[in-house]
């Protein structure tokens, strides 16, 4: 359990970081709203409380790493890099722009820290499984973080990295599904259902958690019993909601990516603010 | 994997992976080497090549092997994303180019890989004609710091070069000269048929200039264009297909620089099929005779 105080902090930041990422996508009139706002917590809970990372060093050799494989969440990772410092906070308004330094996609070589370049789905997996053989191999404390998502899961290369990772018993690979239900064209049972992903995973030979995946409390408990579990990778899955946060967006199908304006924005960030009534999402 | 093993020893980061066909390319000798550095990531290319680039993300440099149609065709998009475009640093070896694939027949036999890998920014690709070259361009290609494609037969390497030979990576080598007209041959099965096809025309009164071209990207320019000016027509013999191949690439680039009379030999629109070497080499062409032919041919007119 994590005490009142750091619970607290935690989520405020939260919801600094669902703000900034709606203004963020408002500004340039578009973009994943639905997948960013699903994984705020994780973002918020892996930068402000687990990683061993260094902001004024983002290329720090031995620190913890984070592949975003559903790399459309770049918004939301975005939003916590600039909140933690990695590069001034004004970049975000220049989402998806020409010549931007944040694309949609997230880009290791255009935005500072960012650790793999993801965007093809399935493709930051094998990168996650190879970024936690090299940090074993140069004798590094240090761990990998994989953020998959469950429409992602529909692609082979998933589970093409998922045996590897459990051949070659990568403890410190620590992945989370957004398991927000959703994909591009619906929900993901009318589509490809991945209703059984924890089985599957299971099969796979990895050690699994299912938590709902807003609470920092159940997030914090997993992770540390993730931590603990040495000879196996680790898949905690996250049941989300979809656009948790930015209330257009919620519950409905068409989530993905949305079109609105700043002016939306900031009336989607008041309706937040109502909802959470001055801090708790 | 001699060039390989020696480059290990020399360097701590470099690390080795392989599909489930180490035996076939001898990197089974790597892994004893250096056991902790060898990775057999099973029958699964697309997630090989992801490895190979999240290590290059460490700073490890990966070499990472398959046969050519798996780590070309197979692999890709992640071949193409995760490392060209995320730019990581990985030297992948398709083995088995073209009809060097024999037995394993028409599914096992990439001709497009040329192709593929040339459309690939910032890369090298690579097809030495002998043992000597493959082991001094494959240290040469570790020493860019860039990625590398090596086309390469698994089996029973040509020993062509002396040991001491000079190679400069993307630098061909003219084998014979001549100014009648220039044969450019890239790989193992081309360069052998080529050297023979000399000799015929030689004894016939002709003399061609013969190029072995190893580096397949980038291209020689200025030695291919010195070639068309002293030739004015050239013969392009490639184990691969004639869209996005060597072929295509010259002729491309001579048509703005040095426009040549030139033919080509190569699969063009045709698939793999099984046999034997001397029997695919008849079946497509890949011959000494067919390589006077067209030469003839293009000296005629």
């Amino acid at each position: 359990m994590l005490d009142a105080k750091t619970l607290g902090k935690l989520q405020d930041q939260a919801l600094e970081l669902r703000k900034m990422t709606i203004r963020e996508i408002g500004h340039l009139g578009s973009g994943h709203i639905g997948g960013s706002m699903s994984i705020i917590e994780l973002l918020t809970y892996l930068y402000y409380h687990e990683m061993r990372i260094d902001p004024s060093d983002p290329k720090k050799v031995d620190r913890d790493r984070l592949v975003c494989s559903k790399g459309h969440a770049g918004p939301a990772v975005y939003a916590t890099l600039a909140s933690k410092g990695y590069f001034p906070e004004d970049w975000l308004l220049t989402l998806n722009q020409g010549g931007t330094r944040l694309p949609s996609h997230c880009d290791m070589n255009k935005t500072p820290g960012v650790d793999f370049t993801t965007g093809s789905l399935g493709q930051g997996t094998s990168a996650a499984v190879g970024i936690a053989l090299g940090q074993r191999l140069l004798k590094q404390d240090a761990r990998t973080f994989l953020i998959v998502g469950d429409g992602e899961s529909q692609e082979g290369q998933v589970w093409e990295a998922a045996e590897t990772a459990a051949q070659w018993k990568l403890g410190n690979l620590i992945a989370f599904t957004d398991f927000n239900k959703l994909q591009l064209d619906g929900w993901t049972d009318d589509i490809v259902s991945m209703d059984d992903i924890d089985t599957r995973w299971l099969g796979f030979g990895w050690h699994v958690q299912r938590i709902p995946g807003h609470d920092f409390n159940q997030i914090a408990e997993a992770v540390e019993r993730a931590k603990a579990v040495l000879d196996r990778p680790s898949m905690i899955i996250l049941d989300t909601i979809k656009s948790k946060g930015f209330i257009p967006g919620e519950g409905i199908c068409a989530n993905h990516s949305m079109a609105f304006d700043s002016e939306a924005a900031e009336k989607a960030i008041a309706e937040l603010e109502a909802r959470t009534k001055g801090g708790k999402e | 994997m001699v060039a390989i093993e020696d480059l290990a020893a020399e360097h701590p980061e470099v690390v080795m992976l392989d599909a489930d066909l180490s035996s076939c390319i001898g990197s089974s000798s790597f892994q004893k080497l250096y056991p902790e550095r060898f990775f057999n990531c099973g029958i699964a290319e697309a997630n090989m090549v992801g490895v190979a680039a999240g290590l290059s993300s460490m700073g490890l440099v990966p070499f990472a092997h398959s046969f050519g149609c798996f780590s070309s065709r197979r692999a890709y998009d992640q071949w193409f994303l995760s490392v060209g475009y995320a730019q990581q640093r990985v030297h992948l070896i398709g083995t088995d180019p073209g009809i060097t694939a024999q037995l394993n027949g028409g599914t096992h036999m990439p001709f497009e890989d040329i192709a593929l890998m040339r459309e690939v920014p910032g890369i090298y690709v690579i097809e030495p004609s002998d043992a000597q070259s493959l082991y001094e361009l494959t240290r040469q290609a570790y020493a860019t710091g860039k990625s590398s494609y090596t086309r390469v037969p698994r089996k029973g390497a040509t020993h062509r070069y002396p040991v001491g030979t000079k190679f400069e990576l993307g630098k061909g080598i003219v084998l014979h000269e001549g100014s009648d007209l220039a044969i450019v041959a890239t790989g193992e099965v081309m360069v052998n048929a080529a050297t023979k096809a000399v000799e015929t025309l030689e004894a016939s009164g002709v003399h061609p200039m013969l190029i072995d071209l190893h580096t397949i990207k980038p291209l020689d320019t200025e030695l291919l264009e010195k070639a068309a000016k002293q030739c004015g027509r050239m013969l392009v013999c490639e184990n691969g297909r004639y869209a996005g191949g060597v072929g295509e690439g010259i002729a491309a680039h001579l048509a703005r620089t040095c426009p040549t009379k030139m033919d080509f030999l190569n699969v063009g629109e045709r698939y793999g099929e099984v046999g034997k070497l001397p029997y695919l080499a008849q079946a497509f062409g890949f011959t000494p005779e067919r390589i006077v032919e067209l030469a003839e041919g293009l000296l005629k007119n």
